[in-house]
Formats: structure tokens, sequence, C-alpha cells
């Protein structure tokens, strides 16, 4: 029915309307504010959170050698400013400080520590609260660096090869024993940043024609409803690709976070997902025409399950069953999935695809109801 | 001759009011015809129905009944196809603000698929047309009123085409903007042969037609030629000289009891009044006075019609309980070389008037004249540059407080609550001027009475027809019963009834000693003030009783010169002087 001259003007009027909404968006400072400021600000918050949220941290050392060897390592946690250590003599006693949440972290030097560390095979058991995941990566990290430090020092003063080779650390997390990815942070914070820019921001677009009656004049032109939503999600999409690629980059540069499967999957994933997120802003504004209620609902329906109940912070596993089930139905979900098995475990196809597939059958459910809420129609 | 561009046969259009639970019948049977190559103008109350009619033409809206051809195209069915042919622009023409001037007309010329040698052509016309050429680059946010409603029109006219609705295309915009807007629309009718159908409630606008639809409640009263709707008014039109006795002002809204009277407005000194008797010589006097009879104008006429249809109210003559005291002799409201800045930018530039108790004054200007600036100072709501300025002979800017407890503040937009009722917006505002138990219950009882206010008491007051969200905002701004009353257009978009309603309020306000300063856009309006200053340019321009200030319009044509001639050539010579000073 539509023949190659009626497809010109369509595009032309498309084009018009991407125009019009990148001049909107590049001069509103509140957009620019959510979509680069923001990311920006997260990241560096999160960052400095990863340095500066711990120091003195209680930590029990049961100390199984009395040997001098050992004592000096004691020496070298208690002088440091991150740790505050406790010295008990029996495990239990670690355990139950552990359990009582009065220690974050319980550091075993055996009894053959000394005689080990002399033969360059030492070994000391860290055992680290892991209710707070991201401060359970942290002081193991600075325990390794702690002990890794002190036998570097040892070496250097024995002056002897035999004296004094790498300590092995044996670590495990408590009661968080399932999470064990290192850097959940960054795909975190994409999923966040990719939901704000997302849905928030155009939450606001549709509705704010609708408020500064902008849409009265628009309405009796040539142009279709359709064009008008493509309109508004090109530019959006655009700046969500933007927001996605800075926090990618600081993740990968900033925090040396590895990416082990492909790029092209992370970006191509992450496209499917910010159009899940174009399309919830953009049918919460076209149906509510009210930039506060659009807002408002965007917030509950997309950022809060974004951030609880996607898997980024609390493990769905251990969620209830009804309140798992809530879950699929939440496209933050599928892309958490697909975004930690990207970063942390590669190009993992049969866990891509169905997530994926997931995301795009959200896509054209949101851009079909989009486009029947949005009729060049008032009242 | 060419078939009619919009056919309407027995239209039918019903709203749902959540508030009263009722239905409203925005158009109840309406049958018209807008023929090809002219004007025709679209005239009634608030509420008549005006613009659900262009919203159905437009397609925006489904008819609930009745049949609608708009270019031969059903708007229900295929509402695109129309829309690719018209141009349309609704009353809030809703311009990006944040977008330039030739941006928002790009977005206009691109979406209507204008090529660029078209845009070289036609571009040129529309800045020469609309004066905008210097503008450009300018934010829409930032232009003037009447720029902003020229540079919508513009937009819709990047093609041209077959058919143009205005939505009350001059609302709150001043009469030389309007002017020039008017301009505009008549070359395009009678050079272009463009068919146009536009909206107004300035029945001035209506006579340039060349035919006129009277909407009432939705139904049409008339559909004919201006002349037509004039005669109706045949042998009925008069003028009363009140000469020295009370001013045409109190005898005109005597005169709006008398049951046989349909309609009497102060003229030029004079009082105009339309009998409702049969046509004939008519009474040997009215209100002591002998009438002289005149040729009706279409005002007349349209009054005529609307009173044929029921009594309507006309505004009851208004009563305070506790009037100002007579002050002692002296200005209530005194400004001297009053001055405001933003940055390098004078908005008020040594301006100086004073007002004396029970005196209604008139700022008359142009959009951007410096008129709201210079309220928001006499309020305190804005702090002065420089000048002297005393409100009921305390100086606003040490002591605000104790001045704004005696001045009542109704401002240009509508600024009330709109989620709260009626009565809940005045229980509010009262509370705010601190009245409290017997004496809180008592004034705004005062107020739903006095206002007509009963039958909406609790309707949200953002759902109040126009004309009664000005009545709320009036009776809240005289809850605290102020001697002084500052009012900012009250009366833009208000239709003729309405404003003969307000300013018979207004009237008795004075008459019982509150004074009153009023800004209007509707220069008859002039005709109620005591006395008006004319200000331009944040200056005053000329000051002077109506008849004084009529007097500076240039004579000739034969006919009497107006308010609207007089402020044009006051506002026009004053910026020719400062071209010249310039160049």
């Amino acid at each position: 029915m539509k023949d190659r001259e009626s497809w010109r003007p369509k595009g032309r009027r498309i084009l018009a309307m991407v125009k019009k909404e990148s001049r909107q968006m590049i001069r509103d400072p509140a957009t620019i504010a959510v979509g680069v400021v923001l990311p920006v600000i997260l990241i560096l918050l999160f960052g400095f959170g990863l340095s500066l949220d711990v120091k003195n941290v209680p930590l029990a050392v049961v100390l199984q050698d009395s040997s001098a060897t050992a004592q000096n390592l004691l020496s070298a946690f208690a002088l440091s400013r991150y740790f505050r250590p406790q010295v008990v003599h029996s495990s239990q006693a670690a355990e139950r400080l552990m359990i009582e949440g009065r220690v974050d972290g319980m550091l075993t030097i055996p009894s053959d520590f000394a005689r080990r560390f002399g033969a360059g095979n030492a070994r000391v058991q860290l055992v680290v609260h892991g209710s707070d995941a991201n401060r359970a990566r942290i002081i193991e990290s600075y325990v390794e660096g702690a002990v890794g430090a002190w036998s570097a020092r040892q070496a250097v003063q024995e002056g002897t090869a035999a004296g004094g080779g790498p300590v092995e650390i044996r670590s495990r997390l408590w009661f968080n024993s399932a999470n064990d990815s290192r850097y959940f942070l960054v795909p975190g914070l994409i999923v966040l940043v990719m939901t704000l820019i997302g849905a928030f921001l155009t939450a606001m677009v549709v509705a704010r024609e609708w408020e500064r009656g902008t849409f009265e004049a628009l309405f009796v032109t040539p142009v279709r409803s359709g064009e008008i939503l493509l309109g508004k999600t090109i530019p959006y999409f655009a700046l969500g690709v933007l927001g996605l690629l800075l926090c990618v980059a600081a993740g990968k540069f900033l925090f040396h976070v590895p990416i082990v499967g492909s790029l092209a999957v992370l970006i191509g994933g992450s496209m499917l997902y910010v159009m899940v997120a174009l399309g919830v802003g953009l049918l919460i504004s076209s149906y509510f025409k009210n930039q506060l209620v659009a807002s408002q609902l965007t917030m509950l329906a997309t950022f809060m399950p974004a951030l609880m109940l996607s898997g980024f912070l609390f493990d769905l596993r251990s969620m209830p069953a009804p309140i798992r089930a809530i879950t699929y139905l939440l496209p933050a979900r599928y892309y958490v999935a697909l975004l930690q098995t990207t970063f942390l475990a590669g190009d993992i196809w049969p866990v891509i695809l169905p997530n994926a597939a997931a995301l795009a059958v959200m896509v054209a459910l949101l851009g079909y109801a989009s486009r029947a809420v949005t009729r060049k129609r008032l009242g | 001759m060419q078939p009619p561009v919009v056919t309407g046969t027995d239209l039918r259009k019903v709203f749902r009011t959540p508030g009263a639970g009722g239905k409203v019948w925005a158009l109840d049977g309406v049958s018209i015809e807008v023929r090809a190559g002219e004007l025709t103008a679209l005239v009634g109350p608030d509420g008549a129905g005006k613009t659900t009619l262009m919203r159905l033409m437009a397609g925006l809206l489904v008819a609930d009944g009745g049949s609608l051809r708009v270019l031969g195209f059903d708007p229900a069915v295929e509402p695109q196809r129309i829309q690719d042919r018209i141009g349309y622009m609704p009353q809030k023409f809703g311009l990006y603000e944040d977008l330039s001037v030739q941006e928002n007309l790009d977005l206009y010329a691109d979406l209507h698929g204008v090529s660029a040698a078209q845009r070289g052509q036609r571009y040129p016309q529309l800045m020469q047309m609309t004066d905008l050429g210097r503008f450009t680059g300018r934010l829409a946010g930032r232009l003037s009123g009447g720029m902003k409603q020229k540079l919508g029109l513009a937009c819709t006219l990047v093609r041209s085409p077959e058919l143009l609705l205005l939505d009350e295309p001059t609302v709150g915009v001043d009469p030389l903007s309007r002017r020039e807007l008017w301009v505009i629309v008549e070359h395009l009718v009678h050079e272009q042969g463009l068919t146009v159908l536009t909206s107004t409630s300035y029945l001035d606008e209506a006579e340039k037609a060349a035919r006129v639809l009277v909407l009432h409640r939705g139904k049409v009263l008339a559909q004919a030629e201006p002349a037509a709707v004039t005669r109706a008014a045949a042998g009925r039109s008069m003028v009363l000289d009140p000469g020295s006795g009370p001013s045409a002002r109190i005898v005109q809204a005597r005169l709006l009891d008398d049951p046989e009277v349909i309609d009497a407005v102060p003229d030029g000194g004079l009082v105009r009044v339309v009998g409702s008797g049969e046509p004939g010589p008519g009474r040997d006097t009215i209100a002591g006075l002998a009438p002289r009879h005149v040729e009706p104008r279409f005002e007349d006429g349209f009054m005529v019609l609307l009173r044929g249809t029921a009594a309507h109210e006309t505004g009851v003559d208004i009563r305070l309980q506790r009037p100002p005291a007579a002050a002692a002799a002296g200005a209530v409201v005194e400004v001297r070389d009053l001055v405001k800045r933003f940055g390098d930018f004078t908005a008020v530039d040594h301006v100086s008037f004073r007002v004396r108790r029970g005196e209604i004054f008139g700022l008359l200007g142009p959009n951007g004249a410096g008129k709201t600036t210079t309220f928001r100072m006499l309020c305190g709501l804005l702090p002065p540059s420089g000048g002297v300025l005393q409100v009921a002979g305390v100086d606003v800017g040490s002591a605000g407080a104790a001045a704004r407890a005696r001045l009542g503040y109704v401002a240009q937009k509508f600024s009330l609550y709109g989620a709260l009722t009626v009565t809940e917006n005045l229980e509010f505002f009262a509370s705010a001027y601190g009245l409290r138990g017997a004496l809180r219950r008592e004034r705004i009882d005062w107020a739903v009475r006095q206002f007509e206010l009963g039958g909406h008491a609790r309707t949200a007051s953002g759902e109040l027809p126009g004309g009664f969200k000005q009545r709320l905002a009036m009776g809240a701004a005289l809850l605290h019963e102020p001697d002084i009353l500052f009012l900012d257009e009250p009366t833009s978009g208000a239709d003729p009834l309405a404003r003969r309603a307000f300013w018979r309020r207004i009237t008795a306000l004075a008459e019982q000693g509150v004074t009153i300063i009023v800004t209007t856009h509707f220069m008859q309006e002039a005709e109620y003030c005591d006395r008006i200053a004319i200000m331009d340019g944040g200056r005053v321009l000329a000051q002077g009783s109506p008849a004084q200030i009529r007097g500076l319009a240039p004579t000739g044509g034969g006919r009497q010169p107006s308010m609207e001639d007089a402020f044009i050539a006051v506002v026009e010579n004053a910026r020719g002087r400062d071209a010249q000073a310039r160049a």
C-alpha cells in the first residue's frame, strides 16, 4: 500500500521530530544532569565507596601459633589503620564474635604457620562476614594486601630466599557464599543508570507536551502519532548508549573490571534494555499525561525494582517464591542476568539468548502499547 | 459558487463533569457552514462551545452525534487527511519555548513537507507579515505575548492551508499587536483567498468577518452576515448624556437592572443603551435623561440576540459589609519616580501617578509595557530599584506587610489552588489573611453570596468555567475587605457578558470607597475608569480622564475617535520619537 513516495515525507517528519527533541534535550539542564552528570557521580561515589568506606575493620585473629613470626604478622595487622585485630585463642570464640556481628572477619593463623613460612608454603585462613558482599570483598582484598606486604617485608628483612615464601590465603565467605562475583558493582551500576536514563527521562517528555499544551497544534499537522513516539525515542536512546559507554569505560579503566564476554554482546544486550526502559517511560508518560505522576510512578515501577528485585543487591534465589515470581515481570531481572554473564562468565549463549529474548518481547509489547495510548485526540 | 468547506449538521458533543456529576452539552444540535474563501467569525459567551466545535473540525475530538464534513472528509473517520490540509491555531498555541523562533518555524515546515525552495519564498513573507525577522534566533519563551501569537500564526502558515482555524488568536494581546494580527488575517483572506474560521471574544473583530456564527450554550443563535446581527438592534440603540449629574459609569450600572434595558455601557462620556422594547421611538426618558436614537452597532445586535435566549446574569450590585473608612484627603496610592531595573533592562522607568479613594484607575499599555512589574511593586512582591511608593499612607518598602494587609490582588494568571474546591480555597485565603472564627465564616459566606458561587461550592476550582474562576479570584481577594484592589488583566479572554458583570461589581465597589487599579487590553473598558495612564517601554506616555485621553487621537475620517485610536496614536507617536532619537 505504501509506495516509496510516501516513505520520504515520513522520514523527513521523523527527522524533524528527532531534531526538535534533541534540541530540547540538550537545552534542558535537568536532562543533562540525569543523563551524564548523574552516571559520573554514581560511578565516582561507588568508586570512592570502594576505597574509603572500609577502615578499622574489627577482625578476630585466632592465633594458634605462638611463634615470633606469627606475632610479627599479628603486629602488622595491629599497626595498620585498616584493621582492629582482636586476638582469640579458639575458633569457637571467633565464630561467636562473628555470629554476634562484633567482628567482620576471622583470620586463623594455624599452629604450623612459622614452620611452613620457613618452607615457603605458609597458609592462613580468612573467613569474612558476607552479609554485606561489597564490604566483604574489600576486607578480603585488604587482608590479602596486608599479608602480601608483610611477607614481602619479611623476605627482605630475612635476606634469604628460603625464609619467606608467599603466604597462601584460604578465604571463604560466610552467609553469602554463593555470591562470588568479584565485580558485581559495575554491572549493577549499569542497570541503574540505564533505568534512570531510559525510563525516568522519557517519563517526562510526553507528559510535558500534554501539560504545556504543545500537542494540540502538533497534532493538526501531517505528523503521525507513531512518528511522534519515534522522534522521542531516538534521542533518548542515543543518550542511553552514551551513559552506557561511560559506565563500561569507567568500570574497565577506573575499577579494572574484567569483561570476560564480548563487548558486542554487552552493548547489544544493553541496547535492548534501554529500549525496554524507554518503552516503560513513554507508556507511563503517554497514559498519565502529568509529569509529576509519571515521574513518581516510573521511579516506583522501574528504579526501585531494578535496585531491589533484579538480583543486583539481593540474591533472587533467597527470595520467597511469590516475590521471585514477580521478578519474572521485571525487565531489570533479565538484564542483570545478561550483564553478569557477559561481564563475569563470557558469552554463554544458553544464558544470553533467553534473557535477550525476554527483553525483545517486552520491547515489542511496550512499543505496541505506547502506540495504542498515544492517539491524536484530546480528552 | 464553490461548495462549503465545512458543513456540520445537528452536531452534538457531551462532556461529563466530574464535580457536579452531570453532563454538559457543549454542542447541542449545531448546524453550521463555512464558505470557501471567506472569513467566518465564531462568537459567543464562555462555554458556548466554540473551542469544542473547532476541535471537532480539526479531528481532535469526536462528535457524539450529527454529521460533519471538513474539506469533504469526515474528521471522525479520516482525521489525518484533514490534518494534512488545514492550519489550526489553538487558543494556547503551545510553541516550544526552549526552541528559537526559527527552530519552531522549521519544525512545522519540516512536518508539513515544505521544500527548501518554497521556504525561501515563504519565510521572508511570514517574517515581513509578523515583523519577527529581528528575533529569529530568540527562544520562543522569551517573546512577548503578542509576538508569541504571531509566531504561532506563522507556524500554521508555513504552507497555504486549505482551511485556517483560529481559536481566539487575540486573547491577552495588546491593541497594537491585535491590529497587526488582523492585518495578516485579512490579507490572507482578501489577497490569497484563504478560508478562515476564527473564534473571538472581541466583537469588533467579528464585525470584520463576511459571516458571523453566534453560539450560545451549545446552540446556534444566528448565522448571518454581521450587518444582519446588527439589525437585530435596529431602532433600539440610544445614547444618554448624563451631563453634570452622576457619571456615565454610575448611570450605566443602574440601568442594567432596568427590565426594559438590554445593555448599557459608558461610551465617550455618554451612556449607550439598548432598549428591550419594540423597535420605535421608545420611552420618553430613561433614568430621567432624554435618549437620543443612534445607529446600532454589531455589539448591540449581539446583546439583543443573547438576551432573547434567557435572562442573563449581569452582576449583582455588590455590597461591602464594612466599606473603607472615608480617609483624609489625599492619595490612597502614591507612586513617584518609580524605577525597576532587571540587570541593564529598565522595566519601569520613572513612573508617577496618584490615585484617590474610591477612584478606578486604569493602566493601559502594550505587552511588555511594565504594567505587571508596576503592580508587583505596588503589592510589595518586588522591591523597587528607586522611587517613592506609598499605599494607604504606608511606605511599601519599609512596611510591606502593613500595606499588604490593606490591599487585594488578583493576578493575571489564575493563581488559586486548582485541586481545592471553591470553599476550600476561600477558607485557605481567609486564614492566610488572618481571619478567624465567626468573622471568617461571615466573610466566606459573604463572598459565596456576592459572587454567586453557591452552586459550585464543592467544585474543584481548576474545573470551574472561566467566568467563575475570575469571580472566585475576586472573592478571595476581597475576603479581608481591602481598601485597595489591584486587578491585572481581569477580563482577558472573558466574553462581553462576563465583562459587563465584572465591571458592574467594580463600579459598585468603587462607589463604596474601594480604590481600584486595573489593567486591561479592552480599550472600551477604559471608559469605566475615572482616570487612565498609558504606558509603554516602562514609561507613562499619557495620563488623564478617558475624555482627555480620547482627545489625543487624531480627528478625521468623519467618525468620533475611539479610545483604541487614541491608544494606538499615543503609543506609536512615542515609539516614533524614540526611533528618531536613536537615529
